[in-house]
């Protein structure tokens, strides 16, 4: 008897697993009992089980080391404790998220249209200005369906009274589904006889909704268009991912120096048996790095002409170049107002609080509280270049005031949320650990949300800092089905 | 399929097969000295000599420290020609295309990578080496197995067969060329016990004892054995039968005259030759022939299908 929930504090917190000191929540009472119910010794043995999975499988990712002179693999650090979400409370985040990335998708294809949105007063025309990610090339462009962000990872957290927040979107190249689907697959090797008991929905599907998704982009209507997945190659974070959703769609892996844009703005890919005509590229790419011709020109990763191609209507790009207009932790702070613009509905799942350092008041203010907040920059993602205020020294304070002063725009800061936490093993007790949640969104004929999405954790104690290059590590996350049956 | 891709995928047949064979040389070579007086042993060096490694280890300095040359031979990640290294680089290699691979033959070579790495030590010694290589070439076998049990038989797959082939024609024709070189004594008629012995751990690098006893009926003979390895098509490892296999997996593929031409002009040279009739110096030169046929080959289908 080693997990003992009596003991598990939950004070002041929000837990995912346990409501009240030794009482799990109903959707996870089953799981509860069967960790109860195991000994030392087998808890032991299925943290090795799952370990050694991981090794086998070979789920690594890779982090950039000075130090190591380069990239390094690393294992997939993974908790075997899932984190469980009746799948009633799901299905009204699903609808949430449906609706947010609709709203996002018609800012994007305004911004590059007509901009009603800042004529009629609803976004500010200074912020888009100044927006680091809006692509002028890609003015005036129309992709197939009118969507521009076909893919979204959305971040939600769930602060200690239980509401959830959407954190931010990331509609550039967010990555991390296919640990989602790996989670899975280790722990049903693991934990073969939970699965057999319990009302647990699959989260397999994704790879194939992703592929049709993109089929349905293709610009020459045949019966198999060509997919590829364009990465920027092994030495990249994701490169995992790039290759696993590659063999799992059945698409071509391909980096840019396998592509070609022939003079009639065609995207062919270089084969045994000559060039062969792309229809839908998956980018795993940057904008900037994407077409040395249309942007960083001494950019070697991408393929000179793609923006040519994809202008010219003989390629389809997912996501789009420009999408990234919609991500930036700036433009977060007016989602609420975009869903209200667009859709006319008021937003399911609501933002969390946002000080816009652009504006005077909102600046004041965080200059103030600064040790109360968590500071952003607008275009940093993995978690790099912030300043949690409680936590941070007077003199980091000052410094990121210094930043704040000198860049307004590219600072938002919020409150200091109090992260839902869930069971974690250390050694084979169980702590809480703060986590949150990041479901995927895909856009096309139809939208489709991940059962779930890819549940991250701060491995170290008291830390809320889930990137996996920062001492991060992940739970397979469980939609259970309370109700019996689907 | 892209040619960044096919040209991995011919690497990585390669190497598995070289970490397989290499496997198989040490081991044989291993149990050859103890059935050999000690007068007449021939030490560890001709094995180095047959991987064609003998500058990089004379580099190292080692003479017959066993635990250095197998260590060199077995884990050491700067000698190209380890089962490591081969190992290694099979691995970085079919990382990038872990999309076209079946899973379980990544799970299995990163497994066999692991354990090879892990379990080096196993290796140096005596006591425990045929156990540890047998791991190589069980490992190497079973990922041969899964790619031809579970992969799609398409062009993907006849890349590697190809590479496989390839490497297993030249590794046959090096075995040959140095274990007979090294090991049969002047008088070539005279059927000492160790001469046959010797022609035995030939067969057994190539793991053809077995089949030769099948196949030939006679005993182990220079003659019938040079002609066995030589030209038993029906025998895995023997040279025609890679280059059939090699022909095979050029005719599915397209444009694949200059190689097709490449492989029946080798095959043809092979089939006119009476091995086994050969003096010493004769046979060294043939051999030499053969592994400029297989380089053109190679540059075949390097210049065809991944420029």
């Amino acid at each position: 008897m080693a997990i003992r929930w009596g003991s598990y504090p939950v004070k002041g917190l929000h837990d995912e697993l346990i409501q009240a000191r030794g009482k799990p929540r109903p959707a996870a009472s089953q799981l509860c009992r069967f960790l109860h119910g195991l000994t030392d010794k087998e808890i032991e043995e299925h943290k090795a089980a799952a370990d050694l999975a991981i090794k086998l499988m070979g789920i690594t990712f890779t982090v950039y080391s000075e130090q190591d002179g380069g990239a390094i693999d690393r294992a997939w650090p993974f908790d075997i404790i899932p984190r469980v979400i009746d799948s009633r409370e799901w299905k009204q985040v699903e609808r949430g998220l449906v609706q947010r990335v609709k709203a996002l998708n018609l800012f994007i294809a305004d911004l590059y249209d007509q901009q009603q949105v800042v004529k009629d007063g609803v976004f500010p025309a200074e912020l888009l200005q100044d927006s680091v990610n809006f692509r002028p090339q890609c003015v005036g462009v129309k992709p197939p369906q009118g969507i521009w962000a076909h893919i979204c990872g959305s971040d939600l957290v769930r602060d200690k009274d239980g509401t959830i927040y959407v954190l931010e979107d990331n509609l550039r190249v967010p990555s991390g589904v296919s640990y989602m689907i790996e989670n899975r697959q280790v722990m049903k090797r693991v934990f073969p006889d939970m699965f057999e008991n319990e009302n647990i929905l699959p989260v397999d599907d994704y790879s194939s909704k992703l592929y049709d998704m993109l089929a349905s982009l293709s610009p020459r209507k045949v019966a198999k268009p060509v997919v590829a997945v364009l990465t920027p190659g092994i030495y990249n974070s994701a490169y995992y991912e790039h290759s696993y959703l590659a063999q799992q769609m059945g698409a071509e892996l391909v980096e840019g120096s396998d592509l070609l844009v022939d003079d009639d703005d065609c995207v062919t890919m270089r084969t045994i048996d000559g060039p062969k005509r792309v229809d839908v590229i998956y980018r795993r790419i940057d904008d900037l790095y994407l077409d040395p011709e249309a942007f960083l020109p001494e950019s070697t990763l991408g393929v000179p002409g793609l923006m040519r191609a994809w202008k010219a209507g003989k390629v389809a790009l997912a996501n789009a170049p420009g999408a990234g207009v919609a991500d930036d932790k700036v433009v977060y702070a007016y989602v609420p107002d975009l869903i209200r613009y667009y859709l006319k509905e008021e937003p399911l799942i609501p933002n969390v609080p946002t000080w816009r350092c652009i504006y005077k008041d909102e600046r004041d203010y965080v200059l103030e509280h600064i040790h109360e907040l968590v500071v952003k920059p607008a275009n940093e993602s993995g978690g790099y270049g912030m300043l949690i205020g409680p936590q941070a020294t007077a003199e980091e304070c000052e410094k990121f005031k210094k930043l704040i002063r000198s860049n307004a725009r590219n600072y938002v800061a919020q409150p200091m949320l109090t992260l839902s936490t869930a069971p974690t093993l250390v050694g084979n007790r169980v702590e809480p650990r703060h986590l949150d949640l990041r479901p995927f969104i895909l856009s096309g004929k139809e939208t489709y949300v991940t059962t779930g999405g890819l549940t991250r954790v701060a491995l170290r104690k008291g830390s809320t800092v889930v990137n996996s290059s920062q001492g991060g590590g992940s739970k397979d996350t469980w939609i259970v089905d309370t109700e019996g049956g689907n | 399929m892209l040619s960044r891709v096919a040209n991995t995928l011919y690497w990585i047949g390669r190497y598995i097969e070289r970490a397989e064979n290499t496997a198989r040389l040490i081991s044989v070579t291993g149990h050859l000295q103890l059935d050999l007086p000690k007068g007449i042993r021939q030490g560890w060096k001709s094995i180095v000599k047959i991987l064609g490694n003998e500058e990089s280890f004379r580099a190292l300095g080692i003479e017959n420290d066993e635990r250095q040359i197998m260590k060199f031979l077995i884990s050491d990640l700067n000698h190209p020609g380890s089962i490591l290294s081969a190992l290694d680089l099979a691995r970085e290699n079919a990382r990038t295309v872990r999309d076209v691979l079946p899973r379980e033959a990544w799970e299995e070579l990163n497994t066999l990578y692991q354990t090879v790495k892990a379990e080096a030590q196993k290796g140096y010694w005596q006591k425990n080496r045929h156990t540890y290589l047998q791991q190589v070439v069980r490992g190497a076998q079973t990922i041969t197995g899964i790619l031809s049990g579970s992969m799609l038989h398409d062009e993907t797959y006849q890349f590697v067969r190809l590479g496989r082939n390839l490497e297993r024609a030249d590794m046959t024709t090096r075995i040959i060329d140095v274990r007979s070189a090294d090991l049969v004594p002047p008088d070539e008629h005279t059927l000492t016990p160790f001469e046959n012995i010797q022609w035995m751990s030939v067969l057994k690098s190539l793991t053809g004892y077995q089949m030769y006893r099948r196949s030939v009926l006679e005993p182990v003979r220079r003659r019938d054995v040079l002609e066995f390895l030589f030209k038993e098509r029906r025998f895995p490892r023997a040279i025609l039968h890679c280059l059939g296999e090699i022909e095979g997996c050029a005719l599915t593929l397209k444009k694949n005259t200059r190689v097709v031409a490449s492989i029946r002009e080798l095959a043809q040279t092979v089939e006119a030759v009476d091995p086994g009739a050969l003096s010493q110096a004769e046979l060294h030169a043939l051999i030499d022939d053969i592994q400029l046929g297989l380089a053109g080959i190679d540059e075949a289908v390097r210049e065809t299908y991944f420029a």
